[in-house]
């Protein structure tokens, strides 16, 4: 019982967070970075920072992440920290040669007010940035937002500083795919390729933080959206974002800077998303699906029905990243199962809140941004509790004291492998998702089975 | 829209002057907006007839950020629109901060949008550029022109030269430029030329000299712009000049700072040798 001092009754909270249910914008954004090939993501503050986020994602992806930092000290704090960074951005280039570096700020540089595009410009007119090479920032203090938010604010400013309308038409189209594993991103550069749709997809984390063991070390992978790449977006046909809080505000400085229109879709996890999100490609690119999807999605409905006795009525709670969380809840309520709790600590706003109440209807608890954190979500889960948890690695704590299966999805996953090989989204996505809660159900089923219905045949 | 910041040591008239040239740029038919960016909350008094506004950051901190604007923007004098970014009390926590955040949400809330019409927004900064946080007008995309109020006192003139720095280090990186010095004049000898002679020193023009008279004082008591107190006092046409003068203004540099020495060599040569 490692929380066994969390109590059952709910008490109002004004102030305090215990456990929250997020983590620091620079995660997202050292991340988000990460998804462009040969890119440096550069943390612009102390240097416990950006040991911290290099350290989650490894942890995560089990995989080296390379990132720099500005390396902050007192003096840095007083007078600012631009002598640090554009001598950073000198010895970066002189040293590790990547295309790009995607600077990305912290608290502490945040609080001291430093004006990063003045800096960049300042390292550009003094000759540090090399001929054909590129830095960008975003901003991103952890007093604000979460990873997801960070996420999403490095993947506005890739459109910000890269993507560029020339007017030559490429005939392609823009996938901005949220913050999603990096075989989520294959999983849908997977699905254009049997449609036979030309795709610029961005960022790319695919074969950058899950790449092949070859008894070599790579600074920079394999993977990654590439900068010409980034840039010719602005060229594109159409956009399709997947996921409102992580990919939105990019696909709409996309459309306000080069005029390339988009949709805003829910990301393809579940069945239902994940038609939506051939529908539009369908349309858009105006050309058919093919058989091999439709034997995709048709294997999906064929274990939906063969299994509805396991799924329906199951009680679910879960708890994560709001774009997650949206489709997840579509995807369960699909298969009869009952929502109780959704929590995220992304302060994802009022739109989505009404988003999954349009799945789920008025009895669900649903919390997010300030307050919503692991404490209170297991108090929720005291208080009635569900079949299946659903959530990162840090839900198992309550998932071991409270006695109930956890469902392994999101963010930060530390302590299992699968989810940098085996995609959540997509019709293949679908089928693992439903035989991890098949096989969660089922183990606890046949755990506590008495010994007259323990079953061969399920 | 042009965009403007008002800087300056503490206490010589930012505030007063912005607000009568504000009144004076309405009476013209200019749509104006101020932002207020000092934690005293007192920039936008005279146009709203008092101090009744619910500042960005006091709002931010009762309703968190799903606030609307209207919340925040007050419509005073002629209609000018007043924003207080506010802040902590003296002693705590970190006014600088203050002003990135309220300035960055006001973005986010369209404040700026072309559907309000507006011509000039006018940003009231806290006395000196003490950290990053009072320098963020000034940064890119957000004022394009600082005029700096100032007069023959030497640590108001000390004061500009700092702030000069400030503004050299963002006019080298991005489009920032200083339009002018703006002489608050408090009756110092041989003021006009002082000053006249110090933006000679930091290329720049002395834009205009305001007089001092105690109507400014009389309005203030009574919480109005001077323009809007007693429209046809000679010190609203000083206001009224200095309006026209920001409006037609062409002059847009890169200040050279000039070394302590020749700031007190100047006063030497106006001050000291009547």
């Amino acid at each position: 019982m490692l929380l066994r001092h969390t109590p059952e009754t709910l008490t109002d909270r004004s102030a305090l967070t215990v456990n929250p249910a997020k983590t620091c914008q620079p995660v997202g954004a050292m991340y988000a970075a990460l998804g462009i090939h040969n890119c440096l993501p550069h943390s612009h503050g102390s240097q416990g920072c950006c040991a911290y986020h290099r350290s989650a994602l490894t942890r995560h992806y089990k995989d080296p992440v390379m990132a720099t930092t500005s390396s902050f000290t007192e003096g840095a704090s007083v007078f600012g920290g631009q002598a640090n960074l554009v001598e950073a951005i000198n010895n970066i280039f002189a040293i590790y040669g990547p295309d790009i570096v995607a600077v990305h700020t912290t608290c502490l540089s945040e609080v001291i007010g430093d004006d990063l595009g003045q800096i960049i410009n300042k390292a550009l007119a003094d000759g540090k940035i090399p001929k054909g090479k590129r830095v960008i920032h975003t901003n991103t203090p952890s007093f604000k937002g979460s990873h997801v938010t960070g996420f999403a604010n490095m993947t506005q400013s890739m459109v910000q500083y890269l993507s560029e309308h020339t007017g030559k038409g490429t005939g392609q189209i823009n996938i901005i795919p949220g913050f999603v594993e990096p075989s989520d991103m294959a999983e849908i550069k997977r699905n254009l390729s049997m449609m036979g749709i030309k795709g610029v997809l961005f960022p790319d984390t695919s074969e950058v933080v899950n790449g092949p063991l070859d008894g070599r070390f790579h600074m920079y992978p394999k993977g990654g959206a590439t900068v010409s790449q980034i840039t010719s977006a602005g060229d594109s046909a159409f956009t399709v974002s997947l996921g409102r809080t992580a990919s939105l505000s990019a696909a709409k400085l996309l459309d306000t800077k080069c005029g390339v229109p988009f949709t805003n879709l829910d990301l393809p996890i579940g069945i239902s998303a994940m038609d939506a999100f051939v529908d539009c490609l369908r349309k858009t690119a105006g050309v058919s699906v093919p058989d091999s999807i439709m034997v995709e999605r048709g294997q999906v409905v064929d274990v939906m029905t063969d299994m509805h006795q396991y799924f329906y009525g199951k009680k679910a709670a879960l708890v994560g990243d709001p774009d997650q969380l949206v489709s997840l809840v579509q995807f369960l309520t699909d298969m009869d199962m009952k929502i109780l709790y959704v929590v995220t600590g992304t302060p994802a706003g009022e739109k989505f809140e009404e988003r999954i109440r349009s799945f789920t209807g008025d009895d669900t608890v649903i919390k997010y941004g300030a307050g919503a954190d692991m404490f209170y979500f297991h108090q929720l889960v005291k208080s009635g509790k569900p079949d299946l948890i659903f959530g990162n690695t840090y839900a198992k704590y309550i998932a071991r004291d409270e006695d109930i299966p956890l469902i392994r999805i999101g963010f930060p996953i530390y302590d299992r492998v699968g989810h940098q090989y085996f995609p959540v989204v997509g019709y293949r996505g679908a089928m693992r998702l439903m035989e991890k809660i098949l096989n969660a159900v089922m183990d606890r089923q046949d755990r506590d089975a008495p010994e007259e219905s323990f079953e061969l045949v399920m | 829209m042009r965009k403007i910041a008002i800087y300056g040591k503490g206490g010589i008239g930012k505030s007063t002057t912005t607000q009568n040239t504000v009144a004076a740029l309405t009476e013209m038919g200019k749509k104006v907006m101020i932002v207020g960016c000092d934690p005293k909350a007192d920039s936008t008094r005279l146009i709203l007839g008092g101090l009744s506004q619910n500042t960005v950051l006091d709002t931010l901190r009762e309703s968190g950020e799903d606030l609307d604007l209207d919340d925040v923007i007050k419509l005073g004098f002629k209609g000018t629109r007043c924003v207080e970014s506010g802040g902590p009390e003296p002693g705590v926590g970190c006014a600088g901060r203050g002003i990135i955040t309220s300035i960055n949400l006001l973005e986010q809330l369209g404040a700026y949008s072309e559907k309000f019409g507006i011509d000039y927004v006018f940003y009231d900064v806290l006395g000196d550029v003490v950290c990053g946080g009072f320098a963020m007008p000034m940064r890119e995309g957000k004022a394009k022109e600082i005029y700096i109020v100032v007069s023959g006192e030497m640590m108001a003139m000390y004061a500009a030269n700092n702030i000069c720095k400030g503004i050299v280090k963002f006019a080298e990186a991005g489009g920032v430029r200083l339009g002018g010095l703006i002489c608050n004049s408090r009756k110092v000898d041989n003021e006009r030329a002082l000053i006249g002679a110090l933006a000679d020193k930091l290329g720049t023009q002395m834009i205009h000299f305001v007089p001092r008279d105690n109507v400014v004082q009389r309005a203030e008591i009574n919480r109005k712009t001077v323009i809007d107190f007693e429209a046809t006092a000679g010190q609203a046409n000083e206001y009224r000049q200095l309006a026209r003068a920001i409006d037609q203004n062409q002059m847009f540099v890169i200040p050279k700072p000039i070394p302590m020495d020749e700031l007190e060599a100047l006063l030497i040569k106006f001050g000291m040798d009547q």
